[in-house]
């Protein structure tokens, strides 16, 4: 009985791991290599399953042996042992067949990365830069240009409100692609080392400060594929999901326009947006979508920091860290006596400008505009106990740029 | 065979301070191999805790217990500490009790060198694990210290970098000695053709460290000069070049890997032959895999950056090498295969942690083969998948072979018999759980989840928990081993010399426990 029981069982793991392997198992237990969704992603899956099934083969060759032995060959049941323990025949075998196996797997392996490293003749070239802790896309020849940040609310990571199905791979602004074309991707860094990791297309590139990582993917049907950075990059590195929405062409053209008129449109309102005078509350509410996005991560949503490492923003928290922090916050007017303060308001635009250079504090001039970056200061001397009642207009902050 | 001194003869220079000075001072092989192992089952301890605080993170979506720099110090140091804390030490402690007994020599060659290279690691780690409570926290960058991540840790970092020059000092220093005493002190009718194989592997083991060590240490000078001296060797805004630190960091980290193996491999090909009272097949087969092993390991770090955006060339060449590695390694594993076949078996501890190894190290050697094929590669890199494959050999493959060598020496080093009940209890145990806790791995890095992240998408909550119960699993059961050993030192019953029936080899010859000058005068060898 029971051991039947443990035999359904195990026939049943065993289906499981062999429905696993050819790529049907149930979503949440997925076990295998997506498919993917272009020509090298199949070239890359088959490549996968030839080499797990040359070693399930080898595998059962060596086990089986090994078992047998075991079974078979035990001083329990009497088994005298035999003496030979040399054979330059065998050893010879043992080490032609095997490479000549490798030689075999070599040959298949060799021709997909062949044709991986044929980056000419594209239609379309995007640049993808890595940032802590966001990707940033540009189109050069159509023009537009943004930021791909997380959109998953910090109320889910911190089990504060249930997960969405897309939970920690969703973002604001996808990257959209049009299929059937050879897309060309420059993949570079701002700061740190990322890696830009598409499991459909089969693309996982470093992207690397001072490098341009070429590579390129030919998507074959529309849909939304999702990835994730896939080089350890500081705090935020599980936080900066890719998800690429691939249109058919005549879609993506559609989306290009928009997009063109969208920016033709932003420019225009950023420079009435630059120009006009804001109110403190204006400033604040957009302070605090701004904050949420791109500061909270390190500042935490209640502006309290992490101790030692990233300071609070809240003033009259205590905070000590590497002498390099404390010495630029000392030097800005932030800390003093070992506690946080709101130092003066050009400071706080430098410093949110320019980063601070051998920390983890970027500088987000070139990410954020200036009504921004006026939003997120005035937000940030408004929150979080802080009451200066300062106001910070994005003319300020283009002037100080 | 050999001439056995007895203990009487050694008696006369045995002279040693007692107390805790006996161990600060001492000079001795047996009691600085005592040290070595002692500190590695510590560190193992240390590293492990480091390792269920992961886990237990990783149970389930959400940050639940830590902020992700915490996390990521962990996953720096629980690697940092398990490869030059636990492992590597393993295996010098069991270098020094084991070489000069194996190869007939009264001690090691140089033994006041041997006490410092011992005496460095407690201070390197001390540095190290310090690091912890200081400003902006322990390393959070990855074993790998890749810049320019690595260059914005805050006051920890120079601890680091100080930490690794004594680690590889250390070793060095070790490495030096083994390769003086196996060369000079041999018995002189030992050839080097009929020395046990476990001293073969440490011999190769000590070029390799003696060779990649330094590269380390030069790699992480280059980080403090970048960092503190306004260099850019690894900046690219300053002229530098980022991946630079990658080709030098892998040069020594795959040899690295590598010394992290062979002595396991020296370990096996003593166990193997022994429990099936038959001789290792293949010995001089062996010998030769082992020395293209080493020669193999130079050439294939490349496989460790295959997502960088090598040329062409270099993705081939690196495939290639890689590759062949998988011939030389199967000889062993047919080796150890035939070994067995038509043997007499028996199923004493060490021998169960030893099959085991031959199982569990040749699928780590299986999924290595898949992470060569550089297509493949694009997919597996850095998930964990990759996590799964590292620990398939360095866990069930050194570390095993760590615990079976402790298991079948350790009568030899105390006198007395470990509780054979209790050790399968510790085998069984350890070898189911360390399958529940990395073979779902292999799954999660397949269905796309990356290391080195403190939280995940839905899709991989499962086999997180899988994992995770697998890890406590496992780590409670390394307590039963420390009892074990324990218990064998302090009440097991008497050994015999022999100790165990198809035991060949000088070590046995002498009395158990061994006296405290292995031999005075030099065995013969048949
Ligand atoms: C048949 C033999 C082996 C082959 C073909 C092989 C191949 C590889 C490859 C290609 C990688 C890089 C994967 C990636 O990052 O994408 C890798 C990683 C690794 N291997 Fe192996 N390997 C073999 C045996 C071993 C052994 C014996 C050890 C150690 C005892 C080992 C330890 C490691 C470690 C620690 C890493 C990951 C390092 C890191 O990124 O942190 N491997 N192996
Ligand atoms: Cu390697």
């Amino acid at each position: 009985m029971l051991i039947s029981k443990i035999k359904n069982a195990g026939a049943g793991l065993l289906a499981a791991v062999l429905l696993g392997a050819s790529g049907t198992a149930n979503a949440d237990w997925g076990m295998n290599l997506p498919k993917g969704a272009t020509v090298i992603s199949h070239d890359v899956y088959d490549l996968h399953m030839m080499v797990i099934w040359i070693c399930v083969v080898i595998g059962i060759g060596v086990f089986g042996a090994i078992f047998i032995s075991v079974l078979m060959h035990r001083k329990s049941k009497g088994a005298v042992a035999a003496q030979f323990h040399e054979s330059t025949t065998v050893e010879i075998i043992w080490t032609i067949v095997p490479f000549v196996i490798l030689v075999g797997m070599a040959i298949p392996a060799s021709k997909v990365l062949i044709a991986e490293s044929d980056t000419a003749n594209s239609d379309l070239t995007v640049k993808v830069t890595g940032y802590q802790w966001k990707w940033h896309y540009d189109y050069p020849s159509e023009g537009i240009s943004f930021f791909s940040t997380l959109s998953t609310p910090t109320d889910e990571i911190y089990n504060d409100a249930p997960k969405d199905k897309h939970y920690l791979r969703e973002v604001d602004h996808p990257l959209v692609l049009p299929i059937h074309k050879k897309i060309r991707f420059l993949i570079t860094a701002n700061d740190v080392i990322h890696a830009w990791w598409v499991p459909a297309f089969a693309i996982q590139a470093d992207a690397i400060p001072g490098y341009e990582h070429v590579v390129w993917t030919e998507i074959e049907k529309p849909g939304i594929y999702r990835g994730q950075c896939a080089m350890i990059c500081g705090r935020g590195h599980a936080f900066m999901p890719i998800v690429v929405v691939a249109k058919t062409d005549a879609d993506f053209k559609k989306w290009v326009a928009e997009q063109k008129a969208g920016t033709a449109t932003a420019a225009v309102a950023e420079t009435a947006a630059v120009a006009k005078t804001w109110t403190k509350d204006e400033l604040v509410a957009k302070g605090k979508q701004v904050y949420d996005a791109n500061c909270a991560a390190c500042h935490q949503p209640t502006g309290s920091g992490v101790p030692g490492t990233f300071p609070p923003i809240a003033a009259g928290k205590p905070f000590s860290a590497s002498a390099a922090m404390m010495q630029h916050l000392t030097e800005r007017g932030f800390l003093k006596d070992g506690k946080i303060v709101m130092g003066p308001v050009k400071h706080h635009i430098e410093t949110v400008l320019k980063g601070i250079p051998g920390t983890a504090m970027p500088a987000w001039g070139p990410q954020l505009s200036d009504v921004d970056i006026a939003s997120v200061i005035t937000y940030e001397r408004n929150a979080f106990g802080n009451h200066t009642g300062d106001v910070v207009q994005p003319s300020e902050v283009k002037a100080a740029r | 065979m050999s001439t056995a001194i007895t203990h009487d003869e050694a008696h006369h220079e045995d002279h040693r301070p007692s107390g805790i000075l006996r161990w600060v001072t001492t000079t001795n092989h047996k009691d600085i191999g005592t040290l070595y192992l002692v500190f590695s089952l510590i560190m193992l301890f240390v590293g492990g805790i480091m390792a269920l605080m992961i886990r237990a993170e990783l149970f389930e979506p959400g940050l639940q217990f830590m902020d992700p720099v915490f996390f990521n110090s962990l996953v720096t140091m629980h690697g940092l500490v398990m490869i030059f804390g636990a492992i590597m030490p393993g295996f010098v402690g069991l270098a020094n009790w084991q070489i000069p007994m194996m190869v007939g020599a009264p001690d090691m060659a140089l033994p006041r060198m041997n006490n410092w290279s011992f005496w460095l690691l407690p201070f390197a780690f001390a540095l190290l694990l310090s690091t912890f409570f200081m400003k902006g926290g322990a390393p959070a960058g990855g074993w790998t210290m890749y810049p320019p991540l690595i260059l914005q840790t805050g006051d920890a970092f120079p601890f680091l970098v100080f930490a690794v020059h004594l680690m590889g000092i250390s070793s060095v220093m070790g490495a030096i000695n083994i390769i003086a005493t196996i060369l000079n002190m041999r018995a002189p009718t030992m050839s080097l053709m009929k020395m046990p194989m476990f001293v073969w592997t440490w011999l190769i083991t000590a070029f390799l460290l003696i060779a990649v060590m330094p590269v380390l240490a030069g790699a992480v000078t280059m980080l403090l000069t970048d960092k503190y001296f306004g260099t850019s060797f690894f900046n690219a805004a300053g002229g530098g070049d980022p991946v630079l630190f990658q080709h030098i960091f892998w040069f020594f980290g795959h040899p690295e890997v590598y010394i992290m193996i062979l002595p396991a491999f020296g370990i096996i090909s003593e166990i193997i032959p022994t429990f099936s009272r038959k001789p290792l097949f293949g010995y001089s087969s062996m010998v030769y895999a082992t020395a293209s092993i080493a020669f193999l390991s130079f050439i294939v770090w490349g496989h460790h950056m295959f997502t960088v955006g090598m040329p062409l060339a270099g993705l081939l060449f690196f495939m290639y090498s890689t590759m062949l590695i998988a011939v030389p390694t199967g000889v062993k594993v047919f080796n150890w295969t035939a070994t067995m076949w038509r043997g007499s078996l028996s199923f004493e501890t060490p021998m169960l942690f030893a099959v085991a190894f031959v199982v569990l190290f040749t699928i780590g050697g299986f999924s290595g083969l898949m992470l060569a094929i550089v297509p493949a590669d694009f997919q597996y890199h850095n998930t964990y998948f990759v996590v799964a494959h590292f620990h398939y050999v360095l866990v069930t493959g050194a570390m095993f072979a760590i615990v079976a060598a402790v298991y079948y020496w350790l009568p030899k080093w105390t006198g007395r018999m470990y509780d054979e009940t209790l050790g399968k209890w510790h085998f069984w145990l350890s070898t189911i759980f360390v399958n529940v806790l990395y073979f779902p791995m292999h799954f999660l890095g397949l269905a796309g989840m990356p290391r080195r992240i403190p939280d995940y998408a839905l899709q991989f909550t499962g086999f997180n928990q899988v994992a995770t119960i697998g890890a406590f699993g496992f780590g409670f059961s390394q307590l039963l081993f420390v009892y074990i050993v324990y218990k064998a030192a302090h009440s097991g019953e008497k050994a015999t010399d022999r100790v165990w029936e198809g035991a060949h080899g000088l070590e046995w010859t002498l009395p158990s426990p061994a006296p405290y000058h292995s031999f005075s005068t030099a065995p013969t060898v048949e």
